[in-house]
């Protein structure tokens, strides 16, 4: 079986002017169908550098990443375009959805610019699906103000989601929540990825981690550990310890 | 992406910002609507100096006294009077390709009538006057050529004279004194209304020119003479015969011509001239105001694309082409400066409305300004949304959406 993303000694320098930052130096890193791995390391170490490369984002320096046995580095600013919007979902760091645009439309955008031309019922009946999948689906005609953190989360997630990718890209998804809207982030990531979805995440807290099959931990642009899980949390019974406990809580109040 | 959903996205994104859309087609708006108004004034002046001319009468030449061809110390036109009754005749008799001529005298009088008065225009005229002029009766009949030979007491009048002289009875047959001589009224003229100068060109007295001459005006010079040509390519013939049979008669030359000669068609070009200088100047004017608008386009779309670089990041993260977010901009451009252009059409056919009811200006709207007018919004919404659209293109995915 050939891995989904196949990097080699992908190296990422930025060179703004005087100062050059060597943010990643030399991964080598393959990730097969159907794997789902956290991204852990102290901030500057180079995670969303590695995203983006992975992203198809950015290009790397040097080294070379093999996206479905693709190099990349023989696409055309164009072609890449058509990969993230076919092959790759991006979940940002930020929500980064568009304003004064109702979830609905937001999660359509990606099919806008597909190379195949969706009618725009169908268009409107898959994100529909994709924000029933993250619970939003009582929210599609909300504006992303009108949406709490955790939701803004989720609508970005429908929308990585929309054109049914083969590697999911996340960081830092669960950055901005709590942790009770953390597991049910979880949960629909280890849902997706039961369904066959590659995930990648990129996350800070150890117990998030552990929802994951596998943890890359980074320091300064190079790979430190990696490890596969060996006691996965499982988001499902996770929310139903979270509710007993909180039905206890209001027995007692 | 497909063009059907280019435009959707478009609509979106200036719906998102409808107030500023408004106002950026504004400059449009007022760009179109000042251009369709001013082109509608000029053609409205051209149609009416058009309709004037038409009604002096088919393939007509003018005949008149005095020369306008030189400077120095001569007397201008219609001045010294120098043509005669025997101009008009040798004109008759041999210029062959004239069918219809009309000596003209003019003068103004009091006239009498009914026990009212009114002092008016009266007019010397030839019998064949109102079918040079092709200015059709109303009533009765036009006077003849005996009553023209034989110094006729008869007259035709205009509807401003049977308004005012004649309120309750019908004005043939009965009794009009010009300056104290009694004419018999044997014909009413079809109403003509006023004149572009705004003259009331039904407010006259019609008699032979032989009688206005001898009766009213006691003059022995006629002021022009009417002829008609055959058609229209005989005119200029007509026009060559006549002004070398005058310069006979007169003893002149061309240095010294003592009369002129002009025909209907350098009127109509000297006209045209003037009303197409007009049009054009007024067009020019309100061509600047479109540029204004298009400057205005340019500028917001140029701080839209600044202020949405994020949103152009988003949208090439998950998949648009470059190409896609030009064409994303450059129709939010012409969307909005046809929008503006249709609302400016709309505009300007009003304003032209308006400026017709209220200042009596002649005006008409023009198919062909309209269609002029909405391309060109469009273009220049393509051309001033063409640079901001390419630099939105240009944007780096990941610099965009890191762009705060
Ligand atoms: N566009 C850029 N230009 C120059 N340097 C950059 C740029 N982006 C990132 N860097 C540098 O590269 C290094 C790695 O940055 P990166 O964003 O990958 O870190 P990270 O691991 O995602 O951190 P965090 O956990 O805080 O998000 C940092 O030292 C950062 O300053
Ligand atoms: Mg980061």
């Amino acid at each position: 079986m050939t891995p989904v993303v196949k990097i080699e000694d992908v190296h990422k320098i930025y060179d703004s002017g005087e100062v050059k930052v060597h943010a990643v130096r030399g991964i080598t890193l393959d990730l097969y169908k159907g794997e789902m791995m956290a991204l852990m390391g102290a901030s500057g170490s180079g995670k969303s550098t590695l995203m983006n490369t992975l992203g198809c984002l950015d290009r790397p320096t040097s080294g070379t990443y093999l996206l479905d046995n693709i190099d990349i580095s023989t696409l055309d600013r164009n072609e890449l375009a058509d990969l993230r919007n076919e092959k790759l979902g991006f979940v940002f760091q930020g929500f980064n959805l568009l304003a004064r645009t109702t979830a609905l439309e937001n999660v359509e955008l990606p099919m806008l610019y597909g190379k195949r031309r969706v009618r725009s019922r169908e268009m409107q009946e898959r994100a529909m699906h994709c924000l029933d999948i993250v619970g939003l689906s009582d929210r599609a005609d909300h504006f992303p103000s009108q949406l709490s953190g955790g939701q803004q989360q989720r609508v970005a997630i429908a929308r990585a989601l929309v054109n049914q990718p083969q590697v999911l890209l996340a960081d830092e998804p669960t950055g901005n929540l709590d942790s009770k809207t953390s597991v049910e982030v979880m949960g629909v990531f280890q849902k997706l990825n039961d369904e066959g979805i590659t995930i990648v995440m990129v996350t800070h807290e150890l117990d998030i981690a552990n929802y994951c099959k596998r943890n890359l931990v980074m320091r300064d642009g190079r790979v430190v550990s990696d490890t596969p899980v060996a006691n996965r949390s499982i988001a499902e019974t996770e929310m139903k310890r979270i509710h007993e406990a909180e039905a206890a809580a209001k027995l007692i109040a | 992406m497909h063009i059907g959903s280019t435009v959707t996205v478009s609509f979106r994104a200036l719906r998102r910002n409808a107030m500023r859309s408004i106002l950026t087609a504004l400059g449009i708006i007022i760009g179109v609507g000042a251009v369709i108004a001013m082109v509608s004034i000029g053609n409205g002046a051209k149609s009416m100096v058009e309709a004037q001319i038409a009604a002096l009468g088919q393939n007509v030449l003018l005949i008149f006294s005095g020369s306008v061809n030189q400077g120095g110390a001569r007397s201008g036109s219609f001045g010294a009077g120098t043509l005669t009754i025997e101009d008009a005749d040798a004109i008759q008799r041999e210029i062959t390709t004239a069918i219809a001529i009309s000596p003209e005298v003019r003068t103004s009088a009091q006239i009498l009538a009914n026990g009212l008065n009114w002092s008016t225009q009266i007019l010397g005229e030839g019998a064949d006057y109102l079918n040079i002029r092709e200015w059709p009766l109303s009533d009765g009949t036009m006077f003849s050529d005996a009553d023209v030979r034989g110094v006729g007491k008869v007259c035709i009048i205009g509807q401003t004279i049977v308004t005012q002289l004649y309120p309750d009875i019908s004005p043939i047959g009965q009794t009009l004194r010009i300056r104290n001589q009694p004419f018999k009224v044997v014909g009413v003229l079809a109403a003509k209304g006023l004149s572009v100068q705004g003259t009331d060109q039904d407010d006259l007295v019609i008699v032979p020119y032989t009688s206005a001459m001898k009766r009213v005006a006691k003059q022995t010079m006629l002021r022009s003479i009417n002829v008609q040509a055959g058609n229209a390519d005989l005119i200029e013939r007509t026009q060559n015969d006549i002004i070398s049979l005058l310069r006979q008669r007169h003893r002149t030359t061309e240095q010294t011509d003592d009369f002129t000669v002009r025909n209907q068609q350098e009127i109509a070009d000297a006209a045209n001239a003037t009303s197409n200088t007009m049009t054009l100047l007024l067009g020019a004017i309100a061509g600047v105001s479109l540029i204004v608008g298009g400057i205005g386009i340019m500028n917001i779309m140029l701080v839209s694309v600044t202020e949405r670089t994020r949103e152009i990041g988003i949208r090439l993260a998950v998949g648009a082409h470059g190409k896609e977010i030009q064409l994303q901009f450059l129709t939010e451009a012409v969307v909005l400066s046809a929008f503006g252009g249709t609302i400016g059409i709309l505009v300007g056919i009003g304003a032209s409305e308006l400026l017709s009811r209220l200042n009596h200006w002649p005006t008409l709207v023009s198919a062909t300004a309209v269609a002029v007018a909405f391309l060109f919004s469009a273009a220049v919404g393509m051309i001033f949304g063409y640079y901001p659209a390419r630099k939105a293109s240009l944007l780096d995915p990941i610099d965009a959406l890191r762009y705060e």
